[in-house]
């Protein structure tokens, strides 16, 4: 992975810079010493790594306003970072940039069930913004499988999803307003707890930016009152045409699930070894839920079924209990740990329409083939987004690289046949340099020229999202 | 009028023109300061490209006519869940809205409050930016976080950006079944009170709305039969110490009943009209107080009170004149507008927007249709017509 070639005359001013912002910021928030800079080499995506200038941990919008100011005057290079748990490399340094976290930017600024919103400082986790509104039976929607480590900026960043959005939408669907400090230190307040701003949708063009136009401190988040249950049923199939077919009629039928899962036998097989939900070992299995009232749940329940067994399930599994309900995503729940007991695994995130999934799954089969590594399906059904997880082992030479080839293919083959490369996770480095297969030159010139409006100097985040050859320029000044 | 009849015909007229060009779909929805240009017409651009029911994905060009997208997706049982918006009742405009204007000003209903806006159903456009240059963002996925998300941007962004060529959408099932409860209040403390209480259920409200004249709060249940007829008993059994519940079934009582929210057709014959989006509580507590004080304008709440509509006769116009100096109907339409605009700036009332959606032309002259925004999104705003209309022609001073 290619990375920009650190500004020396910025390295050389280390020593200048960080007595800046060390004057700025209170005593312990700028990370320094080679030795604890190390800490935010990389994120999630481990493969890649780089020690950053330095650190800081501003706990205050003001705080960061004051260190981005110094660092657009200094011309240093920003990255800002949730809690580091990107699988695209979001939050990766490099050597002559600061590293802006927001993890001293905890707390819950406003409760409001009357109007069915929170307001919080961006740093806080996904999961404590329903564990602060839980009590009175509210919750926030987006829960990306990361939600007990990640931030809300973060998820602000990526527009992050989960496995809920086809009823209850992603990120930028829940998002009312936020607090955004611009690169020269500018503090705007965009929307908030009311719908629909005026003028330009802000927030739709800064979630999703990945931390490119701005840094989030504050976010209006949507809450919603929890439905009174839910429940699950398990469906078997012999093949994935079989299944896709089925999950089509089901959304055809008028039924909205709250989630529809998707595991292939590869994936079946390796939670089976792991975590002994009693799964059947069969082609292609599907995890239906919907929510309501016991009675609301019978009536969705029976359309689906009705509809399941026209599709001649090899299994068909209903829940009649909370600890059946468990039992039928234990093994879903499981599947990521299930993979990493086997193998180093690499998970993607393409999105294609459902109609290719047939087709998707063979062509991914046939080239698991071709490349001589393992691959395991596991995906979001009810809105094409899938989780191909592409096994190797990080000792063997090439294996990584292999992978990343093979990852590469499966993301164009999402493309060609009228998906994107990536539905929740974000583009960050990972997927850089494939844009150009999704995009024309002009469309991306296009974004380019968004980010001109808010970073003139593109100091911020600089080198993801978009092929580094297309942004030299603008990054050389 | 240039109706061009492709997208690439569309492309060459943009980077041809040689002054401003004022965009249109329909024409329906004349929401904005009046524009002078050569009027460039999309409807040329029309046919659905894509319809996957099973998927939820429909794909259309832009100047397809919005009753053509509601046919084709009713003759699936699905429908656009955002609900959008006819407005030539409310703005005696002819002709037939377009979908690509429905999107160009991100127009969405009563169901706003559940289903969210058309910019969150949208997923993909196509446009002509201002250099005359096919662009293209989203796609035909519902999760697609691949580059910026411009898609949002061009939602409402009404044609000042880039002219809307193609555009794609997550729909969704169209409900079996439909039931309405009005509750029968005549104050604004019990109405806002079962606005709240229902939408702090877990009941699924997809519509909320008062029309105080009327005397009645309206909440609105849709899906299968069961769930909607258990719903409604256990709303009903909510709010009965707030006042009397009636219950409405019919599918087309219903339909028109939410219609005539959705349109805004109380207020049709007011020659002025606003909008206005705050919090409920902070309409509830602040604005709607000021209003009952400073001038009792016809009023009719949607989106559990976080929308209000607000319409003026000539008569109230003139009466609401002098109060502030002004002399005459028109100088006190200025006036109004600017004190309900100061009002949304101003953070003792918990903040929000207002937009003068009907007003004669010299009115939208001369105010500032859009709730001005503050200081560094206006500069953001001035930066981003600069790249995409570099030669400021599309729709110039629509917007502000």
């Amino acid at each position: 992975m290619d990375m920009p070639v650190p500004n020396a005359a910025v390295i050389a001013k280390k020593a200048h810079v960080v007595g800046r912002l060390r004057a700025a910021l209170p005593e312990g928030a700028v990370i320094h010493d080679p030795a604890e800079t190390r800490a935010y080499e990389c994120d999630a995506l481990t493969a890649y790594r780089c020690p950053p200038l330095a650190a800081v941990l501003p706990a205050t919008t003001d705080e960061v306003a004051a260190v981005l100011r110094i660092c657009h005057e200094e011309g240093v290079p920003v990255v800002p970072r949730g809690s580091g748990t990107s699988l695209a490399g979001g939050a990766m340094p490099t050597a002559d940039s600061v590293i802006l976290g927001v993890s001293r930017l905890t707390e819950v600024l406003e409760v409001d069930y009357d109007n069915r919103f929170i307001r919080v400082q961006t740093g806080r986790t996904n999961l404590s913004v329903t564990g602060a509104v839980e009590e009175e039976g509210f919750f926030y929607a987006p829960d990306p499988s990361s939600q007990l480590a990640c931030a809300i900026a973060g998820n602000i960043a990526m527009n992050s999803g989960g496995a809920h959005c086809l009823k209850y939408g992603v990120t930028t669907n829940n998002l009312l307003g936020v607090t955004l400090v611009q690169m020269d230190g500018t503090v705007v307040e965009i929307g908030g707890a009311y719908m629909d701003a005026g003028g330009y949708d802000w927030l739709g063009l800064i979630c999703g930016s990945e931390g490119q136009l701005g840094v989030v401190t504050e976010a209006t988040l949507r809450i919603l009152p929890k439905p009174e249950g839910a429940r699950p049923v398990l469906m078997g199939f012999d093949s994935s045409e079989v299944a896709g077919a089925c999950v089509a009629d089901i959304i055809k039928a008028g039924v909205l699930p709250v989630a529809i899962e998707f595991m292939d036998r590869p994936c079946i097989r390796a939670t089976e070894a792991f975590a002994g939900a009693g799964y059947p070992d069969c082609e292609a299995l599907l995890i239906v839920e919907v929510e309501g009232s016991a009675a609301e749940i019978d009536e969705q329940l029976g359309v689906i079924l009705q509809i399941a067994r026209k599709h001649d399930p090899v299994e068909l599994r209903e829940s009649g209990s909370a600890e059946e309900s468990a039992r039928i995503w234990l093994g879903r729940k499981s599947a990521f740990g299930a993979m990493g007991q086997i193998n180093d695994y690499m998970c993607l995130d393409g999105t294609i329409p459902v109609s290719a999934l047939p087709l998707v799954l063979r062509r991914i089969g046939e080239m698991s083939q071709d490349y001589g590594l393992g691959v395991a399906n596991v995906f979001h059904a009810g809105d094409g987004n899938m989780h191909p997880l592409i096994l190797f082992d990080a000792n063997k030479p090439g294996d990584l690289e292999r992978c990343e080839a093979f990852g590469a293919d499966i993301l164009k083959l999402c493309v060609e046949v009228g998906g994107c490369l990536t539905g929740e996770h974000g583009v960050g480095i990972e997927k850089r340099d494939l844009m150009n297969v999704q995009f024309d030159p002009a469309d991306i010139e296009a974004q380019l020229r968004v980010k001109d409006v808010f970073d003139p100097k593109w100091l911020l985040n600089p080198a993801k999202v978009f092929p580094l050859a297309a942004t030299a320029a603008r990054r050389a000044g | 009028m240039m109706t061009p009849g492709t997208e690439a015909d569309l492309a060459e007229a943009v980077a041809a023109a040689e002054g401003p060009l004022r965009i249109l779909g329909g024409g329906t929805r004349g929401v904005g300061r009046p524009v002078d240009g050569t009027a460039l017409s999309v409807a040329g651009l029309a046919g659905v490209e894509l319809y996957e029911p099973g998927a939820l994905t429909l794909v259309v060009k832009a100047g397809t006519p919005l009753a053509e997208v509601e046919r084709v997706l009713a003759a699936e049982g699905q429908r656009l869940a955002f609900e959008p918006m006819d407005h030539r009742g409310l703005l005696g405009t002819g002709g037939d809205p377009t979908i690509g204007g429905v999107v160009a000003a991100n127009v969405s209903g009563p169901r706003r409050i559940q289903a969210g806006a058309c910019r969150d159903a949208l997923i993909g456009v196509r446009f002509v930016d201002g250099r005359g240059q096919v662009l293209r963002n989203g796609g035909r996925v519902m999760k697609n976080v691949t580059g910026y998300d411009l898609v949002k941007l061009m939602a409402g962004s009404r044609g000042t950006l880039g002219v809307l060529t193609e555009v794609a959408f997550k729909v969704l099932p169209a409900p079996e079944s439909v039931a309405t409860l009005t509750l029968h209040v005549a104050d604004s403390g019990p109405a806002f009170d079962a606005m709240t209480r229902a939408m702090k259920s877990p009941f699924e409200v997809s519509g909320a709305a008062w029309a105080p004249g009327a005397g009645a709060v309206h909440l609105r249940l849709e899906g299968f039969s069961g769930s909607v007829g258990y719903r409604a008993g256990r709303l009903t059994d909510l709010l009965g110490d707030l006042g009397e519940v009636t219950v409405e079934t019919g599918a087309e009582a219903n339909a028109a009943l939410w219609r005539a929210i959705r349109d805004a057709e109380a207020l049709a014959d007011h020659p002025y009209v606003w909008r206005v989006s705050m919090a409920p509580g902070a309409m509830r507590r602040g604005f709607m107080a000021d209003l009952d004080r400073t001038a009792r304008f016809d009023r009719l709440l949607d989106w559990a009170g976080g929308l209000c509509w607000i319409g003026m006769t000539e008569a109230q116009a003139a009466e609401y004149a002098p109060r502030y100096g002004a002399d005459d109907a028109p100088a006190g339409a200025v006036r109004f507008h600017r004190d309900l605009q100061q009002a949304m700036a101003d953070p003792e009332l918990g903040g929000g927007h207002a937009t003068l959606v009907k007003g004669p032309a010299a009115l939208r002259a001369e105010v500032s249709v859009f709730q001005p925004e503050p200081a560094p999104l206006a500069a953001l705003a001035r930066g981003l017509r600069a790249q995409f209309d570099p030669r400021g022609i599309l729709n110039p001073g629509l917007m502000g």
